[in-house]
């Protein structure tokens, strides 16, 4: 598969390389939208691992896809339909993962959640017809035409919720390790619960920009996983969390940009095979 | 509505996809293991299509999918119950390969806007569109998975109620995970031609869910679960018959999480009636 005509345009000369990825207005953009997304989902990711939390994760995900294509129906711009119904999830998933449920309970709720918001998210694509082809790029993500507003956006968003998470990050981690504990000693764990919720929400909203609903999980996941696997200390797991989704993002933009597969497939195939190389040296050493 | 053949074939077919979807369902909320239902609806979609870029039969590559992402997730955890972390980087990949096989596929066919909806209709279904022949096989391998279900049902239910103890009292409980899991591959599979690869998990959860809200009797909860699986999807095909805009796969997965919501209701006001009763008594 990977013959001459899958990377067309490359020179083979690292610099000529660069320069020309760099050539384009829309692919500096991609590669600023990239940077911030990275930069979030690394460090988000990070505690989503650590709180166990993935499958809320995915299914926030999904709700993005809702949003998106609802917010395609009704004519308002895709941003607001990504933020507010994600907003809107992550409240539905807290209501639905009350203190008191069992694990079996709480995973039917929001697997119910999740299918239903997919469900929703094809009856508006279907309603508003010839956005078929955008239902791909929905779902799978595209970096083509990401203007300099939405850049300033993303960046924002993303400086907020790092910000809000640094802030609380000493509390949320102790939570995070031990709720028991944590509460006793005064913790708030349920508002800290809801509050991370919705950052998540936040921030599955601005990954899936990038990546597409279903691919957020290269992001948010897969380098925090890594992350752990190679350090247990918070602040270094963090730190290599983020290292790993930026280094992810920029080779998948650069090799997407150059050849004619998409994005999501690079992206999920360098994060994917980074924790596989992790997982096997723990294994063996 | 009877009278088209293929809302008769719709009917058959949904038919079988929900008694399997809503047994299967069962067990997998009682073991917690949605999520890995989840995964394998993102698999099916994986190979479906890399079975499309290959220019072999869809099915073929789906059933292949499947069966073995279940069997893998089985063997990939302890006990046979694969971690959340370890399923959610899994499937991401899987999905990065959908998405390459989906882009292979549709830039290799011969120029036409077919070859992207097929994509389309791997993801959300084509329940409208099956042939009589489909509807036997689905007959046939709904029929399979709930044999295999019902022979491990004891067995099984011990193992996912208190996994040690059963362990301890001789029962294979890594085997018996390993065997659902593939079911669940199995049952995956075929829903994905009905409902597609996305939705189908709405239908093993929220029947699920359900009947685990309504009843706590062991047998009677994979029966009422099937029977809410069977409802949803006899309301949603009707809904979709009788307003023709509306996808059938959304208006199942919205009558399945509709009785799902009711559920919750009907359960937390007998929960507020229970704890009342003394007061009034007394």
């Amino acid at each position: 598969m990977l013959d001459a005509s899958v990377f067309t345009g490359v020179s083979w000369n690292p610099v000529e390389d660069v320069r020309a990825l760099f050539a384009y207005p829309f692919m500096v953009h991609a590669l600023e939208a990239g940077t911030a997304v990275a930069v979030m989902a690394g460090v988000i990711g990070w505690f989503m691992v650590l709180r166990r939390q993935t499958f809320a994760g995915h299914t926030l995900s999904v709700t993005a896809f809702t949003g998106a294509s609802a917010a395609g129906l009704a004519g308002v711009p895709v941003t607001v339909g990504y933020f507010g119904v994600c907003g809107l999830g992550a409240l539905a998933l807290a209501a639905a993962s009350g203190p008191r449920r069992s694990l079996s309970s709480e995973s039917a709720a929001t697997g119910s959640v999740g299918a239903l918001a997919l469900a929703l998210g094809f009856l508006f694509v279907s309603l508003y017809h010839g956005i078929l082809n955008g239902l791909d790029s929905l779902l799978f993500g595209t970096f083509l035409g990401i203007t300099s507003g939405q850049v300033a956006t993303l960046v924002a968003v993303a400086a907020v919720s790092v910000v809000v998470v640094g802030i609380a990050a000493r509390p949320l981690l102790f939570a995070s390790v031990d709720p028991d504990v944590a509460e006793a000693r005064g913790v708030p764990v349920r508002l800290l619960g809801l509050a991370f919720l919705l950052v998540l929400g936040l921030s599955v909203a601005e990954t899936s920009q990038i990546t597409g609903a279903l691919l957020v999980f290269a992001l948010l996941v897969t380098p925090a996983a890594t992350a752990q696997q190679i350090t247990a200390r918070p602040l270094a797991g963090v730190v290599l969390s983020v290292a790993i989704a930026l280094v992810v993002t920029w080779v998948g933009l650069a090799l997407a940009y150059f050849s004619i597969y998409p994005v999501g497939f690079y992206v999920t195939t360098i994060s994917f095979a980074l924790y596989a190389l992790t997982r096997l040296m723990r294994a063996l050493t | 509505m009877l009278a088209h053949e293929f809302m008769r074939n719709a009917l058959v077919a949904g038919s079988a996809v929900g008694i399997a979807c809503g047994l299967v369902g069962y067990f997998l909320v009682l073991r917690a293991q949605v999520f890995a239902g989840d995964a394998l609806s993102h698999v099916a979609f994986t190979g479906a299509l890399a079975a499309a870029a290959l220019g072999i039969d869809l099915k073929i590559g789906l059933f292949a999918a499947t069966i073995l992402g279940g069997l893998a997730m089985g063997a990939l955890g302890d006990r046979a119950r694969a971690d959340d972390v370890v399923i959610g980087t899994l499937f991401a990949w899987v999905l990065g390969l959908g998405v390459l096989f989906l882009s292979i596929f549709t830039t290799s066919g011969s120029g036409s806007g077919d070859n992207g909806a097929a994509g389309v209709r791997v993801l959300f279904g084509s329940i409208f569109g099956l042939s009589t022949r489909d509807v036997w096989t689905s007959i046939v391998l709904a029929a399979a998975a709930v044999a295999v279900l019902a022979a491990v049902a004891r067995p099984l239910l011990y193992a996912s109620i208190d996994a040690t103890v059963a362990a301890a009292q001789g029962v294979p409980v890594r085997a018996l995970g390993l065997v659902f899991l593939g079911v669940v591959g199995l049952v995956a599979g075929e829903a994905t031609q009905a409902i597609g690869a996305l939705l189908l998990l709405g239908l093993l959860a929220a029947p699920a869910g359900a009947a685990q809200l309504l009843t706590a009797r062991p047998y009677a909860g994979p029966v009422l679960s099937a029977a809410l699986a069977l409802a949803s999807v006899w309301i949603g095909l009707t809904l979709s018959y009788v307003f023709p805009t509306l996808p059938p796969s959304t208006m199942v997965i919205s009558s399945a999480v509709a009785i799902y919501a009711c559920a919750l209701v009907v359960a937390g006001r007998s929960r507020i009636l229970l704890r009342l009763r003394p007061m009034i008594l007394a």
